[in-house]
């Protein structure tokens, strides 16, 4: 067996350059063989997502916008501990902690809380290292389902408690699921 | 009489005039939509109900561009260069039959703008006039790439004129007439040129490809080699024109190639039709039916656009020169020995 028959593969093809005959130098026949495949495409499925009015589906561990997540009574989980901002390799991280008072045992799970908690969204590469590194499991990137959207002043990339934090309509119908379990 | 004429007339070029322009205009748009389906896309679909504005905005997105000058000479020629392009792809319309006639007012009115003996020879000389356009703009647009695409469109339309015009010979041959009222006329029912015709009809399909500067004869813009071709310098309207001109020519030999070979006006049944419902009603059908002929045409301009791949320069003049000319001579022969066999009766 010489070496040029042998395919490993077995897809070996022997490259032809024989001439065309004259049928074949007029390209009709291959032409309407092309003529064929493409319309058949014309009736295909397809392929485009209109974006603004369809939006593709989201992966169930696509990573988006972050959230400051609520407990099943409603309260803050976010202790301020800093280890979110500490592992940030990207430092989009940066907070302010406050001591809660009795009054507001309601707001907050425990006796700190963040009173300032700011993500900078151009900073911030969607790792999901913060999410990662909370012991209280108070920081989520899975769960707004949404990407952060584009906008063209710089300032408002940086998100506050107020774009962050779990919204309240989420937050009640995530109280009464343990209570219905009842 | 005289003035009634000139009335009728007038309002039926300044119909055909707008009817193309908007021909023209909807068939970029549809130029995009074909494109988009065939690759499995939808296409523009934001401007307006299914992007229909789109057009619209595209032109005025045209006129609102800066009306660039290169550093030429001839700034003149410039001007004058995409103005040739658009006066010839529109004046070819004029001798278009486009319907049978209507019996309006106890008037029949023929629905061709100009009935002349010679209207193929017209069509052929407006068309070659046509290169002249492209011509010049490359020419004065001082630029070596303008310049280069202006002269592969000259070569090819040249070349391409030839085996045309060879193989409406052959079609002329069995019509006996040049005019296209009488070759329209000759193909009545289901007796289309096509059907006699056959090889003609191929060459001067592929012809017209050439002629229209379409895909895969638009060596003379090709992007890839000669940035856009005769049109790099050109903006604003100036640019728009060169592109409705593209859409208007493609949508006219559309309406010639239905003319000729797909029996214009004419349907299976129309003489029934006409005893039936009236020769208004047979005829505004058969306006309708040769709608529907140029548009499946303009479809299939399109449809061969985003199949075949460009070809090479030497593989395009291979093919016109050694191919089609001999091809369509091959054709006027045969052509020939069948009238003569079907004159004299030589078969019974």
């Amino acid at each position: 067996m010489s070496i040029e028959t042998i395919s490993l593969s077995g897809r070996k093809k022997e490259v032809s350059n024989k001439k065309m005959t004259f049928m074949e130098s007029l390209y009709l026949v291959a032409i309407v063989k092309g003529l064929f495949i493409t319309i058949r495409h014309l009736f295909t499925r397809k392929v485009t997502i209109k974006f603004p009015e369809e939006t593709r589906e989201l992966s169930p561990v696509y990573r988006g916008q972050h959230m400051l997540m609520r407990d099943e009574e409603g309260r803050e989980r976010c202790t301020a501990c800093g280890l979110c901002a500490l592992s940030c390799p990207a430092e989009a991280i940066t907070m302010k902690a406050a001591e809660r008072k009795p009054e507001e045992k309601h707001l907050y799970r425990e006796e700190k809380y963040a009173a300032i908690y700011e993500i900078n969204m151009l900073r911030c590469i969607f790792c999901g290292l913060c999410e990662e590194a909370c012991p209280k499991d108070a920081v989520y990137l899975t769960k707004s389902r949404v990407m952060v959207k584009s906008n063209t002043n710089r300032e408002d990339f940086i998100f506050g408690k107020d774009k962050l934090v779990m919204p309240l309509d989420m937050a009640i119908s995530n109280t009464k699921k343990p209570q219905m379990a009842k | 009489m005289n003035e009634a004429i000139i009335i009728e007339k007038g309002i039926f070029i300044v119909v055909i005039f707008a009817f193309t322009m908007l021909m023209a205009m909807y068939s970029t748009l549809a130029e995009r939509k074909v494109a988009a389906w065939l690759q499995d896309r939808i296409g523009p679909n934001r401007a307006g109900p299914g992007g229909l504005l789109q057009p619209l905005a595209d032109g005025l997105k045209l006129f609102s561009k800066e009306e660039f000058f290169p550093n030429t000479e001839n700034k003149f020629l410039f001007v004058v260069g995409p103005a040739i392009s658009m006066s010839t792809a529109l004046m070819t319309s004029a001798v278009i039959p486009w319907g049978d006639k209507l019996h309006i007012f106890g008037r029949d009115i023929i629905l061709q703008a100009t009935d002349i003996d010679v209207a193929i020879l017209y069509v052929f000389g407006v068309l070659s006039v046509g290169v002249y356009g492209i011509m010049i703009g490359g020419w004065a647009s001082n630029n070596k790439f303008s310049l280069m695409s202006a002269m592969r469109a000259a070569s090819q339309m040249i070349s391409y004129e030839v085996a045309m015009g060879m193989s409406i010979i052959a079609l002329v041959m069995m019509t006996q007439s040049l005019s296209l009222g009488e070759i329209a006329a000759g193909q009545p029912e289901w007796h289309w040129n096509v059907l006699y015709q056959p090889l003609g009809f191929i060459i001067f399909l592929v012809c017209s490809f050439a002629e229209t500067n379409r895909t895969p004869f638009d060596l003379a813009e090709c992007e890839a080699e000669l940035i856009g071709g005769y049109h790099t310098e050109y903006s604003s309207m100036k640019m728009g024109f060169y592109l409705f001109a593209e859409y208007a020519s493609m949508f006219i030999s559309s309406t010639i190639l239905a003319v000729l070979y797909f029996g214009a006006y004419n349907y299976p049944g129309m003489g029934w039709m006409q005893e039936h419902a009236g020769i208004n009603i047979a005829s505004a059908i058969g306006i309708a039916v040769l709608f529907a002929k140029l548009c499946f045409f303009i479809f299939f301009y399109m449809w061969v656009r985003w199949t075949v791949p460009r070809f090479r320069y030497d593989q395009l003049m291979r093919l016109g020169w050694k191919m089609l000319i001999p091809l369509s001579i091959a054709n006027i022969v045969i052509t020939g020995i069948v009238i003569l066999i079907h004159d004299h009766k030589l078969i019974p």
